[in-house]
């Protein structure tokens, strides 16, 4: 069972990030491999969220430097990002409650749509033809994620695990090269924490996407990552497989705490 | 006693599973012989494209070394692959096996290694999962083939390939050896073995129960010809394909009629899919049944005031004039039109919403069914019936004809079916279905099926006036009272908690009377059901046993009590198991506490052991007993609940036969 991992997709050269006087995040740098699954963990507050912001261009670092596949950015745009390639999941979901499954994770495909608002609004012209393809897109997103039997019902009706993955299935619909997943298993029962993670390395599996974790469960992470970095107070302190981090001094004192 | 009502005229057709399938094939290419939902759509594979199919899976087989007389496993939900790879294996004279897809991996073990499984074929990775768990004890497994390749990408394990490689290899195969396939089906006669069925006994190991073609086929056209199927029937498949009911309904009849399997997108979609895909001939277990009842009901509850009172209304009627409409007999003038409103305002958008406009025959069987819940599903106009049967008879022995269905029995012997009861009251079968035998257990086969063609079925019921077929209980827990009024009288405990669990108040019931002058009962109350009574009528309660020690509850259970006595009193063979004193008990009987097997059916002997102070003072007369129990909770601590329970007396009724 060996997979493969590629080069280097995604390089995060001393990124500092300041609010006013407080610094969110300083002079970090790691990168991530195409087809590997890295996780950032690190205590609340430690400056994950905000790593995965400014990846995602939603905060614009302070100093240092982005590289996705060669290209060289100080700063990302969000727009920009996802028509690269990199998808992104949310922490609070940010779902569209009173619209049904399909059409949420449909939303999705809106960057792949070629024809123009009007055209889509009266379904004329190649628009019509260009829906059912991406509903077969969308239907094989439903099927993958195995939420066949909610595809109509409105999302503000699904339990938490369910809309986390249709947010997951959103993400998905843009078809990404970068997955950026923000805490997918929070406040999850453990079942459904088994069944998340069976999702993500499958996507990882038969789609070869990489995939960056927030999470906070260290028993997941390390189960399902190939490399893990590790924050705290917005600082480095780990990098490495599992089993280095989980043996790695600071490591432990920042998650069990040391006497000073 | 011996009763055949049916002649067997038209049966006796001499064929096979895949001749069936050619048949249909030449016949009938273009119709539609299988939906499954992908994506969002019902996809159809017509009868050529299945015969083509199977053609090219039974190449590969063979390609891979399946031999004529080997058995070959199934594992999965209902998908058309899988049911092509049972055709494949009967093409070329191998035995398919189809094992329960929700069983745990160590109880795959035996059925794989005493049938010497070599060959199996699986839908999805979780099956991959658990054959591979156990192939070190089940080291002759040597191919594994399995359906949807999801997340199976990285495995490398010997002889593991999809089933999509496989028709590859047989495609070309086919191509080189046009003549190959149906040479092969040629060799097979009829009576060879065709399938066989793993059941689950209550002790020891499962027994394979086997079948031949002509057993299978035989039964699948004597449902079909007493139901009128026909090749438009659409039909879902929804249950395990392990099970022989379903392999009947979606395999042996849909061979025999030809008629439309649909395989629903996901066992969590079938309530949805059920309503897409309106099935003409259905079946379900009573639970099922009851769930859609209750769901109905829970929506109803919701629903605006003008709906539900229409709703009620109209369900009066319904309960009135449904039944006697169902079978077939006039309702009146008056009636009719009542009937023919509500029908328009409520049975009709509710049997579309149930997906049971287009049901034309329903079947359920496996376990008693409420009165209340039968004659709900007939009164709104679905033709619900209870068969008889069982994995050694290839399901059909006895069937409800459309106009005699009743609640309390299982209907009529259907063609070639003889039936006898013996002198213990157990059921004796003689039909064309009855199983081959157990496979590689002729101990067990000599106890169930004797040298003169009878089978024992160990279900004790008798025929009755009408010669609809009523079963009262398991042989082995019927008794006989002893001393007291009723000395010598039958007593069937788990009729009697039957009859009594009917009613929504009562979620347990234990009875005794074996061996004893009358019958008693312990009974548990369905704390959600009494507690909503309880509030309705004001009536404050700390918890179940406080509840179940209320005077006003006991006096709820006490009607529920006599109106059965007064059914049995109705009943010349039962009148005796009327109840003569009940309790009801302080904690709800528990699997945890060894009280419920995990399957929820109570443990008689265990439950009298462990409550004999009850017991006891059931029979003594005392009006109050003090009892202290363990329980254990669900986290592993134990502890104990005490409690003085009231013991009541219940009117019982002279025997409606003696007393006119």
């Amino acid at each position: 069972m060996s997979k493969k991992i590629g080069d280097v997709i995604l390089d995060v050269k001393n990124i500092s990030l300041r609010f006013g006087g407080v610094k969110a995040l300083t002079d970090i740098s790691f990168n991530v491999k195409e087809h590997e699954v890295r996780a950032i963990i690190g205590p609340n507050g430690a400056g994950k969220s905000s790593m995965l912001n400014c990846i995602n261009g939603v905060y614009t670092p302070s100093e240092g430097s982005i590289t996705f596949r060669g290209q060289t950015f100080d700063h990302m745009d969000s727009h920009q990002v996802a028509t690269m390639g990199i998808a992104r999941t949310f922490q609070n979901l940010a779902l569209f409650k009173g619209m049904s499954v399909l059409d949420n994770i449909m939303t999705g495909r809106n960057l792949r749509m070629k024809s123009n608002l009007l055209m889509q609004a009266l379904r004329i012209g190649p628009a019509e033809q260009e829906e059912i393809r991406h509903r077969e897109k969308v239907e094989r997103i439903i099927d993958f994620l195995e939420i066949q039997a909610f595809r109509k019902t409105p999302v503000g009706q699904l339990p938490y695990g369910l809309q986390k993955r249709v947010d997951l299935g959103r993400a998905l619909a843009l078809e990404p090269q970068v997955l950026l997943l923000d805490e997918p298993m929070a406040g999850m029962n453990v079942e459904e924490k088994q069944d998340m993670c069976r999702f993500i390395l499958d996507v990882n599996d038969e789609f070869g996407t990489t995939i960056v974790l927030i999470e906070h469960d260290m028993g997941v992470v390390m189960d399902i990552s190939d490399r893990v970095v590790v924050l705290d107070y917005g600082k480095k302190i780990g990098d490495g497989t599992p089993d280095e981090v989980r043996n790695n001094e600071e490591v432990i004192s920042a998650y069990l705490g040391t006497s000073h | 006693m011996v009763f055949c009502r049916y002649t067997k005229q038209g049966l006796g057709m001499q064929t096979t599973f895949p001749r069936l399938l050619l048949k249909h094939a030449s016949e009938r290419p273009t119709a539609p012989a299988m939906r499954e939902k992908e994506y969002g759509i019902w996809q159809t594979i017509h009868w050529a494209d299945m015969a083509q199919m199977v053609e090219h899976m039974a190449c590969g087989l063979h390609q891979a070394g399946l031999t004529r007389g080997e058995h070959l496993v199934v594992v999965g939900s209902n998908r058309p692959r899988l049911y092509a790879t049972m055709l494949a294996a009967q093409s070329l004279g191998a035995i398919p096996i189809p094992l329960y897809q929700d069983a745990a991996a160590p109880e795959c073990v035996f059925p794989l290694n005493n049938a010497e499984v070599r060959f199996c074929v699986v839908e999805d990775q979780e099956q991959v999962d658990k054959l591979l768990e156990i192939r070190e004890q089940c080291p002759q497994i040597a191919h594994i083939f399995y359906d949807d390749p999801r997340g199976l990408r990285k495995y490398d394990e010997p002889g593991l390939a999809s089933v999509e490689e496989l028709l590859a290899a047989g495609a070309v195969f086919a191509k080189q050896h046009p003549d190959f396939y149906l040479a092969e089906v040629e060799k097979a006669h009829t009576d060879d073995v065709g399938a066989m069925f793993f059941t689950s006994g209550t002790t020891g190991n499962p027994k394979g129960v086997v079948h031949t073609h002509n057993s299978l086929i035989n039964r699948a056209e004597a449902g079909a010809l007493f139901d009128k199927l026909t090749s438009h029937e659409d039909v879902l498949a929804y249950l395990p394909p392990a099970w022989i009911g379903q392999n009947i309904f979606s395999y042996a009849q849909w061979l025999y009629c030809g008629y439309v399997v649909n395989c629903p997108e996901s066992a969590a979609t079938v309530t949805i899919d059920l309503k897409e895909v309106g099935p003409t001939y259905y079946f379900a277990p009573p639970r099922v049944f009851e769930g859609l009842l209750t769901s109905v009901m829970i929506r109803m509850e919701d629903a605006g005031a003008i709906k539900r009172g229409m709703f009620h209304y109209f369900m009066d009627v319904a309960r009135k004039y449904g039944p006697t409409k169902m079978d077939g007999k006039s309702i009146g003038l008056v009636g009719g039109l009542l009937y023919t409103l509500g029908n328009f305002f409520v049975y009709g958008p509710l049997r579309n919403n149930l997906g049971m406009s287009r049901v034309r025959v329903a079947y359920t069987a496996g376990e008693a069914i409420g009165p209340d819940l039968f004659s709900f599903y007939r009164s709104i106009g679905v033709n619900l019936k209870q068969l008889y049967g069982s994995t050694e008879t290839a399901v059909f022995v006895c069937l409800q004809p459309d106009h005699e269905a009743r609640a309390d029995t299982v209907g009529v012997p259907c063609a070639g079916v003889e039936i006898k009861v013996a002198d213990n009251g157990e059921i004796l079968v003689k039909s064309p279905g009855l199983l081959k035998g157990y496979y590689k257990n002729d101990k067990a086969t000599e106890e169930v099926l004797t040298a003169d063609g009878w089978y024992h079925t160990s279900d004790a019921g008798f025929l009755d006036a009408h010669g609809h077929l009523k079963i009262i209980d398991r042989v082995k827990d019927v008794g006989r009272l002893k001393g007291g009024a009723n000395d010598g009288a039958m007593f069937a405990p788990k009729y009697v908690e039957n009859k009594l669990k009917f009613f929504p108040h009562i979620k347990e019931v234990v009875a005794y009377g074996d061996q004893r002058e009358k019958v008693c009962v312990m009974i548990n109350i369905d704390v959600e059901a009494v507690g909503n009574w309880a509030e309705r009528r004001n009536l404050p309660y700390a918890g179940y046993t406080d509840l179940a020690q209320k005077s006003e509850v006991y006096g709820l259970i006490q009607e529920c009590v006599e109106k059965v006595n007064a059914d049995l009193a109705a009943d010349a063979l039962l009148a005796g198991s009327q109840v003569s004193r009940f309790l009801v008990l302080h904690k709800e009987l528990d699997a945890d506490d060894g009280e419920l097997t995990r399957t929820n059916k109570v443990r008689r002997g265990f439950i009298a052991e462990k409550y004999d102070a009850l017991v006891t003072a059931l029979y003594n007369g005392a009006t109050e007993q003090f009892i202290e129990t363990q329980v254990k909770f669900e986290d592993g601590r134990t502890g104990s609940v005490s409690a003085t329970l009231k013991l009541s007396d219940a009117k019982t009724f002279a025997p409606v036969g003696k007393a006119a």
